[in-house]
């Protein structure tokens, strides 16, 4: 079983490292984006320490949803992810491992990219430790989410912004545990309980949101 | 019991619903303006003055059963979503697609409502409270569903995967609600708290329970109108909808 998952991840990792762009426009993007608030809000470090894990958070819930349409999207044109679930193989390990090989080109990177976003916000060492924490439980699941509206929406007019309106809401609970836990952390309270949370959501997503991915696939490949 | 089922299947044909989906809203209709009627009266000249809100708390009659009929309508449609599905039944589809809207428009005027009567209340249109974010999401949801079924052409894809976002949403909803409580209540400890539980007077829950079976009532009319008119249009190549249109013009 393990098999096809080791392959798939494999390939689509091999297919990202030759169109190496991609990556860095996700990361790019991030990094903008975090960077305008402190424009916006004015550059006094109280108040960009007060709002820091939400920025970083919201950026990254955003990086992250703009990447989701390049799950599916080059197979879905070429015909490989026809063929893909035309195989034995059960189509949940398919989408698992898609979406795996998609968070370590996209969703990692952002992780690792974090702290040092966070220095600009003047944030403790121990909260920029609650940040990658956090971030790392945090987006595998936003991927996870985020397949199953970039299923829904493979070659539809519209895609990019119906993905956006599809997936936002449903990311809501990952938003508010993952900032809530860097929050926690700062003041003293202790982001435990956050981080348990985000894991809980991780798990559950793991094992329904593939169901509901293959399903959508199987809709818009019929 | 097998004479049971096949009565059940036999209107979930297009077909033979279309003619009982005119009924339904005829009936309907009359029922809805007569409840809406008599609980708008009641709301506005039976019902006590509350002592605490005064004459404001009144829009609480079209405020809380509007919040309720957004919350049920969205269960209503994935039940049908998850029908359709199952049994691959068109109609399912169609009657998801003509709830959307009520849906929406019920959510949003749940929101409408609440923040009229915040404003006297609390002194601010809008706080950043669990109820009102939740129905904030809700209404989110409704709009992302209605922007998925119209962007798809293909009529069967479009049933098929706006049937699946429903169902994805009706496993979130509780998951959203949960965590926006949670986010709430460690941010703002005691600001407003609608759980005090008080004691309403008699009047007031028959004058509510009044409205929102009227609201039901209005639900199902516009539904049916409105599956109506998708029927027509998805059917418009059948034999039936052509002799059909051509008795009735």
């Amino acid at each position: 079983m393990f098999e096809p998952l080791l392959w798939i991840i494999r390939r689509d990792l091999t297919i990202a490292m030759r169109r190496r762009s991609d990556i860095f426009t996700t990361l790019i993007f991030f990094v903008i984006v975090v960077s305008l608030f402190p424009l916006g809000i004015g550059p006094e470090l109280e108040t960009l320490r007060l709002i820091a894990p939400g920025i970083v958070w919201v950026g990254a819930l955003l990086a992250s949803m703009l990447a989701l349409e390049q799950i599916f999207s080059a197979d879905h044109r070429d015909g490989t992810l026809e063929q893909m679930l035309l195989t034995p193989q059960p189509v949940s390990i398919l989408v698992i491992g898609k979406v795996l090989a998609h968070w370590l080109v996209t969703g990692l990177p952002l992780v690792v990219m974090a702290p040092l976003l966070g220095l600009q916000y003047d944030l403790s060492a121990a909260g920029l430790g609650a940040l990658m924490v956090s971030l790392l439980l945090g987006t595998p699941a936003l991927s996870l989410i985020g397949a199953i509206g970039a299923a829904l929406t493979l070659g539809l007019r519209s895609g990019g912004v119906l993905l956006a309106l599809l997936v936002l809401p449903l990311y809501i609970p990952v938003l508010i545990f993952g900032a809530g836990a860097v929050e926690a952390t700062v003041s003293g309270l202790g982001g435990a309980s956050h981080l348990s949370m985000l894991a809980a959501i991780l798990v559950a997503s793991l094992v329904l949101a593939p169901l509901a991915t293959s399903a959508a696939l199987r809709v818009a490949e019929d | 019991m097998a004479s049971r089922l096949v009565n059940w299947f036999k209107f979930s044909s297009p077909a033979t619903f279309y003619p009982l989906a005119r009924k339904i809203a005829v009936v309907s209709t009359i029922i809805a303006v007569v409840l809406i009627a008599i609980g708008l009266y009641m709301s506005f000249f039976v019902a006590p003055t509350d002592y605490k809100q005064g004459e404001g708390y009144r829009i609480i009659f079209v405020h809380v059963p509007a919040s309720w009929m957004s919350m049920f309508i969205y269960v209503v449609m994935a039940g049908w979503a998850a029908l359709g599905l199952i049994f691959n039944t068109r109609l399912s589809a169609m009657m998801a697609q003509s709830l959307a809207p009520t849906g929406a428009m019920f959510a949003f005027l749940s929101l409408w409502t609440g923040s009229f009567w915040g404003k006297p209340m609390w002194g601010t249109w809008w706080v950043w409270d669990a109820r009102i974010t939740s129905e904030l999401i809700l209404l989110f949801l409704y709009l992302g569903y209605m922007a998925l079924r119209s962007a798809i052409d293909d009529p069967r894809r479009g049933d098929r995967a706006s049937a699946i976002l429903l169902l994805v949403g009706v496993v979130n909803i509780p998951i959203i609600y949960y965590s926006v409580q949670w986010w709430n209540t460690l941010h703002q400890g005691s600001t407003i708290k609608f759980n005090e539980e008080s004691s309403m007077d008699d009047t007031m829950l028959i004058t509510m329970l009044i409205m929102t079976f009227g609201f039901w009532a209005y639900s199902i009319a516009v539904s049916m109108v409105r599956v109506r008119a998708v029927i027509l249009e998805r059917e418009r190549s059948s034999s039936w909808v052509r002799e059909q249109l051509g008795a009735e013009t």
